[in-house]
């Protein structure tokens, strides 16, 4: 079979791979080189060797970002899985009205980040406005603002992937814990948690991920005010690139260092989670 | 003992119910608001319209006619209906292909494809913008080649998982009667791969739907626009920011969105799930 086939791979492979190359990997090895440049535009490009790297290091407002996505990351990470979790486990119970919930639950998932960020700073700063403040004005607010609007957004997605992961786990395996007398907390750490470690893998990669490549939302809410202070990384690489003049190649090199943060980051999380998991 | 559990149960969906409401009110403050004058939506958002604030259609005559919105909602459908149909069309050839073909280089296509999917947007953004406008690929047909290459990787990877659970002796037996590859893929392959479709199709539609920064940076703008870029363009344009029209547009930008959701809501949920335990 394969012999027949393989003739045919023009036809199976080749547009794929041309808009892959188009797409990605011509402008990721591009990408590469061009960190490690200084250029307006591609033709004027001339080598300069590490010297956009070590501009970045010295720049504060990137790692500013840096701290401050690690931090964001870290928040979303927590509140959108316990939320999430918790729903799920809720709406496993057979209650009335399970799926009306479940409906309404996931549906600001497919409201887009810009039209997300648009509707939640009508919110706040109609909140705001009594305190005599706004999200662009205090930077702890516009994180927790942030916060917020990424919850409402991400907690339905992550209650449906755990939904399935806890419609999965065996009714015998439930059955016999009760039998054994186990009490509710001790079902939750004991058998529940454990078995639900795939899901948990999953979500937390999920979040993660969402969390650190983050930009719409940013952009849309507070735009990085005040002061660039609200400003993640996606955002700041962004301003690098498109807001100011000369610093196309150090932009480019805070993209990679992102784009290499963000490989560790996954790579540690895949590693700490999967090592919990249990054998079924 | 069971009398406990019904009072738990309707404990349970009472509060729940509340916190659907709470979760669906920032949408219907954003309905309400789009009908309401431009002063009172900055000032008091949480106020139904009144008599003195009600403006009727106003505000979604402004955001049609002066920041021509249906265009950019046409130009998105479009985007997004042929890009998602070239992703789903190529994509299961090629993950197909992939799996049923071990060489060298057909693992590397899909050791790529994971990689890409960790990607960062960020990292290619720019060259990525160069790439395309040398190709001239800046208009609604050029972005969907785009697309097709940066929506590869979520799209391949969940072909490949499914083909490896499908039995091989089917295609083999097909090809035995004298199908040829591509016979035996569109009569065969192509009707039991059909949930992996819907899965797929649905992830890619939720993505380039919402997408901002990849055609707001490849398409032309002074001709194109999607309609998360409008959105944009009237909260960044100069001078005063007309807070109706961005609220009717808000509205209009989430219909199409609401529609799509309530009417495939049983398999945009699956494709979620299904998503996931690929992923």
């Amino acid at each position: 079979m394969q012999k027949n086939m393989k003739k045919y791979w023009p036809i199976f492979t080749i547009p794929v791979m041309a808009a892959f190359a188009i797409g990605f990997v011509i402008p990721f090895i591009l990408g590469i080189y061009l960190s490690l440049t200084k250029f307006t535009t591609v033709k004027d490009a001339h080598f300069v060797g590490l010297a956009n790297y070590r501009k970045l290091f010295a720049d504060a407002t990137y790692l500013h970002s840096f701290f401050l996505t690690l931090a964001f990351a870290i928040a979303t990470i927590i509140i959108i899985n316990i939320i999430a979790f918790f729903l799920a486990m809720a709406l496993t119970q057979k209650l009335k009205g399970t799926n009306l919930f479940r409906t309404v639950f996931f549906m600001p998932n497919l409201i887009g980040g810009i039209v997300l960020g648009y509707i939640w700073q009508l919110i706040f700063s109609g909140i705001l406005v009594h305190f005599n403040t706004a999200l662009n004005l205090n930077a702890r607010l516009g994180f927790w603002g942030l916060v917020i609007l990424v919850c409402w957004q991400q907690i339905g997605y992550m209650m449906i992937i755990y939904i399935s992961g806890l419609q999965a786990i065996p009714t015998d395996v439930m059955e016999a814990t009760e039998i054994d007398g186990a009490n509710g907390v001790q079902k939750l750490f004991r058998v529940t948690l454990p078995m639900m470690m795939p899901s948990i893998t999953i979500c937390t990669f999920l979040t993660l991920t969402n969390g650190f490549k983050l930009f719409d939302q940013n952009l849309a809410l507070t735009g990085g005010a005040p002061m660039k202070k609200t400003e993640l990384m996606a955002l700041n690489i962004y301003q690098t690139f498109y807001g100011r003049v000369g610093f196309e190649g150090v932009g480019q090199a805070k993209a990679v260092i992102f784009f290499l943060i963000v490989i560790v980051m996954a790579g540690l999380q895949q590693y700490f989670t999967k090592s919990k998991e249990v054998q079924q | 003992m069971h009398e406990k559990n019904k009072k738990n149960g309707i404990i349970g969906s009472t509060f729940l119910t509340f916190l659907c409401i709470f979760w669906i009110m920032p949408v219907f403050i954003v309905l309400w608001n789009s009908f309401k004058n431009k002063n009172s939506i900055n000032l008091q958002p949480f106020q139904l319209p009144s008599n003195e604030t009600f403006v009727g259609w106003e505000n979604y005559g402004a955001a049609i006619g002066k920041y021509g919105l249906l265009q950019s909602v046409g130009w998105t459908v479009f985007i997004t209906v042929f890009s998602v149909a070239a992703i789903l069309l190529f994509c299961s050839m090629c993950g197909w292909f992939i799996t049923r073909v071990k060489t060298w280089w057909t693992k590397m296509i899909y050791v790529l494809c994971l990689f890409s999917m960790v990607v960062p947007f960020q990292m290619v953004m720019y060259t990525l913008s160069l790439v395309a406008n040398m190709l001239q690929l800046t208009n609604p047909f050029g972005i969907i080649i785009v697309y097709l290459g940066f929506g590869a990787g979520l799209a391949i990877f969940m072909f490949t998982g499914f083909v490896r659970s499908i039995p091989i002796e089917i295609e083999e037996a097909a090809m035995i009667d004298g199908c040829t590859p591509l016979q035996t893929f569109f009569r065969i392959v192509v009707p039991i791969m059909k949930p992996t479709y819907i899965s797929v199709g649905i992830l890619e539609t939720m993505w380039i739907w919402n997408d901002f920064l990849l055609p707001y940076l490849v398409l032309d703008l002074k001709k194109y626009k999607t309609i998360s870029i409008v959105i944009q363009y009237m909260k960044g344009s100069y001078g005063s920011v007309d807070m109706g029209a961005i609220m009717a547009a808000l509205i209009l930008a989430l219909i199409p969105v609401v529609i799509f959701y309530l009417s495939c809501q049983k398999y945009i949920i699956k494709g979620v799930a299904a998503g996931a335990v690929k992923g």
